[in-house]
Parts: C-alpha cells; sequence; structure tokens
C-alpha cells in the first residue's frame, strides 16, 4: 500500500498555496511516496520517554535592547513590490473569496 | 606564480605591503572568470564595475594608513542567498529573480567591513535545497575537476569557482552538509562553524534552526581567517552566541594532533561506500595515528537513521519558512489579472516561481505538519535529533573529534540523480548529523580516488564551540599530506 496517495497530494498543494497540475500531482505523488516510506524509518530508534529538540541551542527568550534605530524608508521597503498604489503594496482582492 | 594561483593569505600580505594592489588582485580574478566561467559556470551574477570600485575604495583606505583585517584586499565570491544591497540577490529562483534587496547580511557587512572584495554571487541549489547545484532556476555549475560531473550541493557555485581559481575563497551555507559535501567533491577545504557561531540576519532561510554560514577556501589556513572575519555575535540573530570562541586562525597554525584522541564511526563506512573513497580515508586515518593522534573505534548507532530525521525536520521548516513568498511584498507576480483573488495568485505564483525540488520539501514538511501526522513524523524526528545529540555527547566523553568520509561517494555525473531525489540526499548521508547537533564540522582533501580519479574529503566533527580542534586536525592532515604530494591536490586538477 502506498504511503500517500493523489487525492492527498492534491490536498497537500492546495494547503502549500501551489498550484500544480495534473501531470505533476501525479509525478509528486510517485516521488513523496518514495520519500514518506524511506523517512517513517525514524521510527525505528526507540524514543518514547526522550524529549523533543526544535533546536540545537538551549536559547529562550533573547531580546535585543529596546532602541530606536532606523528602518526602511518607504521607498526602500516598497523598491521590490509587484505593485504599488499611493506610498502601499497593491495587493488583489482578499475579500468576497466565497462569491 | 600569477595572482590567480596565491592563497588568501600570501594576497593579504601583498597588498599590505604595497607589493600589488586591490585592483590588480581583483582584475586578475575577473579575467581568470572570462576565461574558464563558461565552462564551470559559477556564478550568477558578476558586475566588474562594482568589483572594481570596491577594491579602489579598499586601496584607498590601506593607502590612507587605515587598519583592516587580515584579509583587506583579498577578493571573494560571495553565496547567492546572502543579501546584498549592491547586486541582486536571488537564492537561485525565478521568484526572486532581479530582487534587490533593500539591506545587506551581517556576513555580507562583515565582508565588507573586512576589506574584502566581492566578485560575484554564485550560484546554488534553489534556497540552498539539493547536493548538486543542478536544482538552481539558472543553470547547473560544473565541476572543475570533470565538467561531467557535479560540483556538489547546495554552495556548488562557490566550491566550483575556488577550485578553478576564480577567487581565492567564498561563502557557503550549510544546512545539512551544503559547504562539506560540496567542497569534498571539488578537493577545498570547506567548514561549517558551531550553529550560532556565524549569523543568519539577511541569510535567505531554508531551515533556521540548521542554516549556518560558513567559508571555503583552497586551504585551512584561509578558511580559519574568512570564518574569523565574519563570524561572531550578531544582535540582529536571536540565535546567534554570545560568548567568546576559540581563535580558530590559532588552531589552523598550530597543526598538532599529538596526544588528541580521534573517534572513528563505525556507522560510517560500509555498504554504499565507493570502495576509492574509503581507501583514502582509511590511510588518512592512519596517517593521523602516525603522527601521535590516539585512534579508538567509536559507535553512535541512531547515525543511521539521521538522514531521515533530517528530511523530516528541514522539509518542516521550509515549508514554513517559504510561506513568506506570498506574491504580495516582493518577488515573482503571476496570474494577477484583475479578477483573480489573493489566493489565486499566491498559489499561482508559488507554482511559477518555485522549482520541483522546493515543491518537493514544502509540500513534504506541510504532510510531516499536519495534524494526524505530525507525531509520528515531524514529532518523532525531533526526538531523534535529541537522542543523536546525545550520542555525539557520550562520544566525546571518549574523544576530541570524531572523523568520517565526507561524502559516501565522490562527485557524481550531471544528470544522474536528478530524478531520484532519495538517491541525491545520500550525498548527505555523513554530514547531516553534525547539522541535527548543531556541532561543528570541515571537510579537508584527503587524495583522490583510484577509480575515478576525483577528489575524497576528509569530515572532522567536533562539539559544539570545539571549531578550533577542526582548524587543528584538518591542518595537520593538510600539512603531512601535502609534504608527501609536494603541494595541495588541487595542482592535479586538469587545467581549465
Amino acid at each position: 500500500m502506498s504511503a500517500i496517495t493523489r487525492d492527498e497530494v492534491a490536498h497537500l498543494a492546495r494547503l502549500s498555496r501551489l498550484a500544480l497540475t495534473g501531470n505533476e500531482l501525479d509525478h509528486y505523488a510517485t516521488q513523496l511516496d518514495a520519500i514518506i516510506e524511506a523517512v517513517a524509518k525514524v521510527a525505528e530508534v526507540a524514543a518514547e520517554d526522550v524529549p523533543p529538540s526544535s533546536h540545537a541551542l538551549p536559547l529562550t527568550n533573547v531580546f535585543r535592547a529596546d532602541e530606536v534605530r532606523q528602518s526602511l524608508t518607504p521607498e526602500q521597503a516598497l523598491a521590490g513590490a509587484p505593485a504599488v498604489e499611493d506610498d502601499r503594496f497593491r495587493v488583489p482582492r482578499i475579500l468576497g473569496e466565497e462569491a | 606564480m600569477s595572482l590567480i594561483r596565491k592563497t588568501a593569505a600570501e594576497l593579504a600580505s601583498m597588498i599590505a605591503a604595497g607589493e600589488v594592489s586591490s585592483v590588480e588582485v581583483a582584475e586578475a580574478h575577473l579575467d581568470r572568470m572570462a576565461e574558464v566561467e563558461p565552462k564551470v559556470k559559477a556564478f550568477l551574477h558578476v558586475d566588474r564595475e562594482t568589483t572594481i570600485e570596491q577594491a579602489q575604495a579598499v586601496d584607498t583606505r590601506l593607502r590612507a594608513g587605515e587598519k583592516l583585517g587580515p584579509l583587506a584586499g583579498v577578493p571573494i565570491a560571495h553565496k547567492d542567498i546572502f543579501t546584498t544591497r549592491d547586486m541582486p540577490t536571488t537564492a537561485a529562483s525565478k521568484i526572486l529573480e532581479g530582487w534587490r534587496p533593500p539591506y545587506d547580511a551581517t556576513v555580507t557587512k562583515r565582508l565588507r567591513e573586512a576589506g574584502l572584495v566581492i566578485l560575484g554571487k554564485t550560484n546554488l541549489d534553489e534556497f540552498a535545497m539539493g547536493s548538486s547545484t543542478e536544482n538552481s532556476a539558472f543553470h547547473p555549475t560544473r565541476n572543475p575537476w570533470d565538467l561531467t560531473k557535479v560540483p556538489g550541493g547546495s554552495s556548488g557555485g562557490s566550491s566550483a569557482a575556488v577550485a578553478a581559481y576564480e577567487a581565492p575563497l567564498s561563502t557557503g551555507t550549510d544546512t545539512g552538509g551544503s559547504i562539506r559535501q560540496p567542497a569534498s567533491v571539488t578537493g577545498i577545504v570547506g567548514m561549517k562553524p558551531t550553529y550560532g557561531g556565524s549569523s543568519r540576519y539577511g541569510l535567505i532561510a531554508f531551515a533556521s534552526s540548521l542554516d549556518t554560514p560558513g567559508p571555503f577556501a583552497r586551504n585551512v589556513l584561509d578558511a580559519a581567517l574568512l570564518q574569523e572575519a565574519f563570524s561572531g555575535h550578531d544582535p540582529m540573530d536571536s540565535t546567534s552566541i554570545d560568548a567568546p570562541v576559540p581563535s580558530v586562525v590559532e588552531a589552523a597554525r598550530n597543526a598538532d594532533v599529538a596526544g588528541m584522541r580521534i573517534g572513528v564511526l563505525k556507522e560510517f563506512g560500509g555498504e554504499g561506500f565507493q570502495p576509492g573513497v574509503l581507501a583514502r580515508y582509511n590511510e588518512t586515518v592512519q596517517l593521523l595515528e602516525s603522527l601521535g593522534a590516539k585512534v579508538v573505534e567509536v559507535s553512535c548507532p541512531s547515525f543511521t537513521v539521521a538522514l531521515y530525521a533530517y528530511y523530516l525536520v528541514a522539509p518542516s521548516e521550509c515549508s514554513s519558512n517559504l510561506a513568506r513568498f506570498d506574491a504580495m511584498r516582493y518577488g515573482l507576480r503571476a496570474g494577477d489579472d484583475g479578477t483573480r483573488s489573493a489566493e489565486e495568485v499566491m498559489a499561482l505564483t508559488r507554482a511559477a516561481g518555485f522549482g520541483p525540488e522546493v515543491k518537493r520539501r514544502i509540500m513534504l514538511g506541510t504532510y510531516a505538519l499536519s495534524s494526524g501526522y505530525y507525531d509520528a513524523y515531524y514529532g518523532q524526528a525531533q526526538k531523534v535529533r535529541t537522542v543523536i545529540s546525545r550520542e555525539f555527547e557520550a562520544a566525546y566523553q571518549q574523544v576530541d573529534v570524531l572523523v568520517s568520509p565526507t561524502t559516501p561517494t565522490t562527485a557524481f555525473a550531471i544528470g544522474e540523480r536528478v530524478d531520484d531525489p532519495m538517491a541525491m540526499y545520500l550525498a548527505d548521508l555523513c554530514t547531516i548529523p553534525s547539522n541535527l547537533a548543531g556541532n561543528a564540522a570541515i571537510s579537508v582533501p584527503c587524495g583522490l580516488a583510484e577509480e575515478d580519479g576525483l577528489p575524497v574529503g576528509l569530515q572532522i566533527m567536533a562539539p559544539v564551540l570545539a571549531d578550533d580542534r577542526c582548524y587543528r586536525v584538518g591542518a595537520a592532515v593538510e600539512q603531512a599530506l601535502e609534504s608527501r604530494w609536494g603541494g595541495p591536490l588541487l595542482k592535479e586538477a586538469p587545467s581549465l
């Protein structure tokens, strides 16, 4: 039995905001199936009582000094924007998507 | 000897003594690039004028008596994943094609302050995801030893540039082996510093708990000088270590392994390893013993599953990090015809802007983080990460450093593994454990494999903040082998 179906890959693509074609879904379903089957071997390590590590360093709550510093100007911040209007990022509509 | 064959330390002292100007050194390298780039294709962006301007500025500062660092005036190739204000920064992705960052990465800033002259931005696997540089959206880079082979990856442009004498130094980033593996397969030195020892500010994120900037050079001392130039605490990176570190430059000059305890990892060396790689590796271990080191066999049983834990941890972090490419504030926007919603534009842009490996990893990470799968995949991988760190700690109770081959095979052919992701991932088998534990590790050349005449690398691993041990052992190996070979390994490379 395969670890992941084409329908599941289509769902992952939606969650990942990737508009994939039918051919791509077939291709990724085969490859992801092989990868997931391999990485499932992490289960071989008996680690029930072991705490998880999200990070290699034992650091918590690192703050920098609360000082006023120079930040980007609006021109700098908008310089790489795909579309700009009135000193703001112009974006496609985000509301009424259900309509 | 021509300027391009000199070490970075030699060039720096010639520039400091006024024997040659930084502009002359930069020009010699730009000329070399013009000659060999059509074959090697190490760079994504080269701008002669900007480079000469930087060199002129350094010459002016030096003439004015300004005290600059020990690499002042030396040219460097910079991986195109560090932001640079005066050059485009793409991470080798179509989604960032043509982007000009509004700020310099900390590593970039420190290179400039130290008087290093940036020759251009080097090619990489898109967003540093890959082991061959074939995942660049723009073009593959070729291995200077054999133009039909890969230069390793993800920092393959940086390794190729140094191996092809286009630059004496380059920068890289190592998330699962992306500095050490390319260094190994191109016959040069590449170091992954302790995680947190070098700043990630302005480094385009792939897997934030693993990404580590580090140096490439043609010898151990040059690599140490470069690491020292850009490392150290950075308040702009909350995972930057604020602690004193032993001098790596001193260690690179020390080169004494007498009495050091060296652990040979039992898990790396059997099936799947090329015989020619193992032959050079075993000889080098014997060499260390003859230099007075005490060699013992060490076992870290979970290292064999480190690869699998990595391919859950890194894609999970990548799926989260790369969510920032949303077609709204910078980078590519595709399909915005006035009728489509932001969400539709986002999905079309990401489909058009990301290459196949990036899409694969984003979906794999999304899967591993999904409810219902989280505990079995990401959660278990995080526990394995703890187990691996503990096995390292136990090993370092017995030994000062651990060694292994850097990669199971020498450079593979371009195209050979592109359609088989798992085969590609195996290139990082030996390098991944040090990333999961945040430890330091270096790759130094240790000879050519008999069957194909291609370079083999020795990996030397050390505990957190013991980067100096990597350099000390690396320098000892380099010194002993170069006296045997009558010069650096790279002199065996065919002329381009």
